[in-house]
């Protein structure tokens, strides 16, 4: 069970975000509906994960995506999930670009009625996973060019599954081949991309970076 | 009163050092200009009548408190160079320059006579009694005509002085006021040139609203149908979980269709107004743009923030533009280039498409044009059958 804050402006979307949390288990402990409250709720309740909208008042612009960038600046270990309305890449940069970009997570608001999905999501997060949105990986495997201009089909299609988050189990399950090949799959892509053997699982990280960013 | 004797004795201090200073320019340009040092000394010359009518446009208040507006247009782009272009191609210059001369020449010299005249002359009168005591009470000259030779003849003469002041009082007004008409006449603007500021302006209110109108939409369709699609989303989501699995198969297709309405019309409002655009401005708006062409695109864009009108017109106009490439010019590759340099934003879209857009065709290109032009920007097009097609926009800013 988690501790959830959740911020989002629109009360039925905030209730129904609530029931749907409930429905698996979590607690949400402050349920608010700006980024100035947001804040509060945070070091008044300190959740396990935080659950924000990106657009907000007073302004409706990017407020939650900014109270979330100062929450992990503050504390880059905070699991962070922003749900955004828009595929933008350069949200997700951003958000990935505090802490280490592990507990983080930039999702289509839509994926929320994939609720099974968006359960999984929640859980990655908030145990230091890194969760970009299948639309936003599609849209930058579409176009972005160099440096990935060099992989191969198959492994582009194993760099999104990266992205979105998935372990190397899950996604030798998605592509219906070994655990090994999918190994040796993200090995040539850390390769192509020039990122040096460190510790494995910020590399994929930085993988996905280097995507955001084209 | 007091009013017209003020404006015309700060007309006198206008006018004095003004002919001295014409003149001193031009003798020194005429006889510079055979080493061209002289040539901008007569342009300055030229150029003397703008500072000269904004300081007697402004005198005016002296005599009536309405601001009177100025004739000139503001230039396009900062820079001395286009300021003086525009002013040198504008008629109102030439009016402030011959003003300015009439000023040096005729008028300053009439302010003398009339104030010697209106207040001088009755003034010494006035002062004729004190004369009288200076000089010890033998004999002095009133305003140096008549021989005064005792206190009686003074004060009479005092008496005089007062009594012209008062009758010549009406003139000294009426004088002022035909000074500052003609003033008025020559330096105010044209009805012309105001009504074409006026047009210029009701223009850029129209697009400021259709602009504001765009983003209310957006945020109508963002707040409402788009909120409750998601909920209503989220409630399928939740009732297929706990459905039995016949009634499930129906819930999933429900859906699968509320998903596919939801992602049209994200669609649609990322169409009417990005929010990237507000949030990041232009450069990440276009790399955006780049991101959802149908042709590939290569984006080097280096831009600062802009005035929100600004960076609509050039998000928009770039959409349009890419729009264009991936439609009708069969390219395979587009690049995108943007930079901010000397006051300009300059956005170079080009392709390796097969050429022959012509703006003059009705097409999207005229819209694009226009809309830029509100922003005094400008639209060219190359575009020569076979290829390749660049377009360049340019806006001051």
């Amino acid at each position: 069970m988690l501790r959830v804050v959740l911020a989002e402006d629109s009360v039925l979307l905030r209730e129904g975000l609530v029931g749907l949390l409930n429905r698996f288990g979590h607690e949400v402990v402050a349920a608010v509906g700006d980024a100035d409250t947001l804040r509060d709720a945070v070091s008044a309740h300190a959740p396990d994960l935080v659950v924000t909208d990106v657009r907000m008042p007073p302004g409706f612009q990017d407020e939650g995506l900014r109270a979330a960038l100062t929450l992990r600046t503050a504390d880059p270990r905070l699991p962070v999930l922003v749900l955004s309305q828009y595929v933008q890449r350069a949200y997700a940069a951003e958000l990935l670009d505090t802490g280490d970009g592990t507990g983080v997570g930039y999702l289509l608001k839509d994926r929320v009625g994939q609720v099974e999905q968006f359960a999984e999501a929640v859980r990655r997060v908030a145990e230091g996973g890194t969760v970009v949105d299948p639309e936003v990986v599609r849209q930058l495997l579409r176009r972005r060019r160099d440096p990935l201009e060099a992989l191969t089909p198959r492994e582009r299609e194993v760099l999104g599954l990266v992205a979105e988050g998935r372990s190397n189990g899950a996604i030798a399950r998605e592509l219906v081949v070994s655990e090994a090949a999918v190994g040796k799959h993200i090995g040539n892509i850390l390769g192509k991309l020039d990122l040096p053997p460190a510790q494995d699982t910020h590399r994929r990280v930085l993988a996905v970076l280097a995507y955001l960013r084209g | 009163m007091t009013r017209s004797v003020r404006y015309l004795i700060s007309g006198v201090l206008v006018g004095a050092p003004l002919l001295v200073g014409m003149l001193l320019l031009g003798i020194v340009g005429a006889g510079l200009t055979p080493v061209l040092v002289g040539l901008p000394l007569l342009a300055l010359l030229a150029l003397t009548g703008v500072p000269v009518g904004a300081l007697e446009r402004w005198r005016l208040q002296l005599v009536h408190p309405a601001r009177v507006p100025t004739p000139h247009r503001t230039p396009d782009e900062p820079g001395p160079a286009a300021w003086a272009r525009l002013r040198f191609t504008e008629p109102a210059t030439w009016r402030e320059l011959g003003y300015a001369l009439l000023l040096a020449v005729v008028l300053w010299p009439l302010d003398v006579v009339v104030l010697t005249v209106a207040l001088g002359i009755p003034g010494a009168m006035i002062g004729t009694p004190a004369q009288l005591a200076i000089v010890g009470g033998e004999e002095t000259r009133g305003v140096k005509l008549w021989l005064i030779h005792t206190y009686g003849q003074a004060f009479l003469c005092a008496a005089g002085g007062l009594a012209l002041i008062l009758v010549l009082r009406w003139p000294l007004v009426r004088y002022a006021h035909a000074r500052a008409a003609l003033t008025r006449l020559l330096l105010a603007p044209r009805q012309a040139e105001g009504q074409l500021a006026e047009v210029t302006k009701s223009r850029a209110r129209l697009v400021a609203a259709f602009e504001a109108e765009r983003r209310r939409i957006e945020r109508d369709l963002h707040d409402g149908a788009q909120q409750r699609l998601v909920a209503l989303s989220m409630r399928l989501g939740l009732a297929r979980l706990d459905a039995p699995p016949e009634l499930a198969a129906r819930l999933t297709e429900a859906h699968a269709e509320a998903d596919q309405v939801l992602v049209e019309l994200r669609e649609l409002i990322h169409g009417i107004h990005p929010q990237v655009l507000a949030d990041y401005g232009l450069g990440d708006a276009i790399a955006d743009a780049a991101d959802r062409s149908a042709v590939p695109v290569e984006v080097d864009v280096e831009l600062p923030r802009f005035a929100e009108p600004v960076e609509s017109a050039a998000y928009f106009a770039v959409r349009e533009a890419l729009a264009n490439v991936g439609r009708h010019s069969g390219a395979g590759r587009a690049w995108i280039q943007g930079r901010y340099e000397e006051g300009r934003l300059r956005i170079e879209v080009r392709d390796d498409g097969c050429g022959g857009a012509d703006p003059g065709s009705g097409s999207g290109l005229t819209g694009l044009a226009d809309r830029l032009a509100v922003l005094d920007g400008t639209l060219t097009v190359e575009s020569p059958p076979g290829g390749p097609t660049v377009l360049t926009m340019e806006i001051p800013c």
